[in-house]
């Protein structure tokens, strides 16, 4: 067994295969000199924290030689021949795969923009340990894009006096990502920290020190960071002859277009049995893993199609954001009001289906209501708005009296 | 010496849920089994020190609210990444409808 990547997915990927009793050789081929390590950290205490920061490890040295993992560190897969099932690294030499797991994640977009490569990004160790530097010289910081990663960096940099401004193109902030409501409680949080955030502007022109906007204001940006979303890392399924689309396509048992090989994680994408087979990629942590498990288990023989609910969180200052499911599919939202000022929008497919959940509050208020909601979405269910809307009533009843559809 | 904390009413805590206890700076999960037992672990996940109270209680186990890692409350027997190491449990019992646990030295 041999695995390309080791993110999130190749981490779990290792950790299936020896849990399902695999006892052959497994080779992680590994671009990246570091033991694999935890992303979700890098934008926010990787930056935050007193401390300089050490990377959080998903598997260390002692678990690696314990999993008996041959693990080719700073080395890259360049290329797979699919006809004698042999990769070719970067260093050379050649590795024969039995079967192959594409874990390749990734990576960040560049502005297109003359002097757009001084704007850093965000995706791994080194790009964190970077920005950290950076924000610790307290000079200006302007991030284009309000999506995820653009607003976690925002809310660090104000812990280090930054004068911070968001540019969004889009009318608000995490557009793709919540409903209005949520935007709204998230952009009132980071207006409170003293971060600008303005939207329907884009920038024209990269200065040394300052950014110039569609409306020709000029904005102050010693520090330019480029949060505009990531692309999948699907060079080498292209060249080998893989079926692409966003992502190295998948089918519901994560395996590609080649019989031998299979994909998990952000660089894939695959249609998905609970959302009428719509083909999706996702970028999320607890999906890397889930998917890793799920292609190991077919790598190994099974055929189980990969069902998860999409799950995501955001930590930014003292909020927690959680979706479940698909928000984007909902035709209609009720609300339920937690405590604490916390809440959680449900959304509604034309058939009162619920097909995602979006909440946010302080530390994990909404949690597991989240959980729960997430495992209604799973079995299909139709709560009505009156339960859904009532704090006190009691999700966990509805999924133990099977209600699906 | 042992000694027995108190720590709430049975009924405080609803079967199948779980109620956090702060004591002598310690934070604890107490919980309510589906079959009516009560039972007593740490309160922060081993993964990440997140509050397990915050999480769900499904049958036996409780799911931590960050990321999901599960552990069998009974026995604090951790069930899987992201969770390897197991939840330290106290001792507990139930006198005049009251809960009790032990914390130990
Ligand atoms: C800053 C940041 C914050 C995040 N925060 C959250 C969050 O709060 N919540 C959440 O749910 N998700 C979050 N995510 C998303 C989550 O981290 C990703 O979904 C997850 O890391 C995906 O795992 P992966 O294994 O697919 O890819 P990656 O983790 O990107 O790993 C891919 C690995 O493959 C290597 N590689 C690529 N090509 C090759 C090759 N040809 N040969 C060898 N090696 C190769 C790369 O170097 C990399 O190490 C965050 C991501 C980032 C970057
Ligand atoms: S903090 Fe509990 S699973 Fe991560």
């Amino acid at each position: 067994m041999v695995i390309v990547g080791g993110g999130k997915a190749g981490a779990r990927a290792i950790v299936g295969l020896r849990g399902y009793g695999w006892e052959g050789s497994i080779t992680l081929i590994n671009a990246e000199n570091l033991m694999p390590y935890d992303r979700p950290p890098l934008s926010k205490a990787a930056i935050t924290d007193e401390a300089e920061p050490l990377p959080t490890s998903l598997l260390d040295l002692d678990m690696m030689t314990s999993l008996n993992v041959n693990h080719m560190r700073h080395t890259s897969a360049i290329d797979i021949n699919r006809g004698s099932q042999t990769i070719t690294l970067s260093n050379g030499s050649k590795v024969l795969y039995h079967r192959l797991l594409l874990a390749t994640g990734a990576a960040p977009r560049k502005i297109p923009l003359e002097g757009g490569e001084r704007a850093l990004t965000l995706r791994d160790f080194a790009d964190a340990r970077k920005i950290r530097h950076a924000f610790a010289t307290g000079k200006s910081v302007a991030i284009i894009g309000g999506g995820f990663i653009g607003l976690e960096l925002a809310a660090s940099a104000t812990k280090y006096g930054c004068k911070v401004t968001v540019i969004e193109s889009q009318p608000r902030i995490l557009m793709r990502g919540v409903p209005d409501e949520i935007a709204g409680h998230v952009a009132a949080r980071h207006a409170s920290a003293g971060v600008t955030i303005l939207t329907e502007v884009s920038v024209v022109q990269i200065n040394p020190r300052s950014v110039v906007l569609t409306d020709d204001r000029e904005i102050d940006a010693e520090i330019l960071i480029a949060g505009i979303g990531a692309a999948p890392r699907t060079a080498l399924a292209q060249k080998a002859g893989l079926a692409i689309d966003n992502g190295i396509a998948c089918d519901t048992k994560m395996q590609t277009s080649d019989p031998f090989i299979w994909a998990a994680g952000d660089c894939c994408s695959f249609p998905h049995p609970i959302f009428d087979n719509m083909r999706m990629r996702l970028e999320s942590w607890r999906n890397a893993s889930d998917q890793a498990v799920t292609a190991v288990e077919n790598m190994m023989g099974a055929s189980r199609d990969f069902t998860a609910v999409p799950w995501f969180w955001s930590d930014q200052y003292d909020l927690s954001l959680q979706i479940a499911g698909v928000p984007g599919l909902g035709l209609s939202t009720v609300r339920r009001n937690l405590r604490d000022g916390a809440f959680i929008v449900c959304h509604m497919d034309a058939d009162g289906r619920l097909v995602g959940a979006s909440g946010i509050g302080r530390g994990n208020t909404i949690a597991r209501d989240i959980r729960l909601l997430e495992l209604l979405i799973g079995k299909k269910a139709r709560p009505s708005a009156v339960q859904l809307s009532d704090a006190n009533f009691q999700l966990k009843g509805l999924i133990k009296t099977d209600i699906a559809a | 010496m042992t000694k027995w904390i108190d720590v709430c009413a049975t009924s405080d805590i609803d079967a199948e849920d779980v109620m956090r206890f702060d004591h002598g700076g310690q934070t604890f999960a107490i919980y309510h089994s589906p079959d009516g037992k009560f039972y007593a672990t740490d309160g922060l996940c081993t993964h990440e020190k997140v509050h397990l109270a915050d999480g769900l209680v499904m049958d036996n186990i409780i799911e931590c609210p960050k990321h999901n890692g599960r552990f069998d409350y009974r026995d604090g027997s951790a069930k899987g990444a992201p969770v390897c190491v197991n939840l330290k449990t106290y001792p507990v019992k139930v006198e005049a409808g009251k809960i009790m646990m032990e914390i130990g030295k």
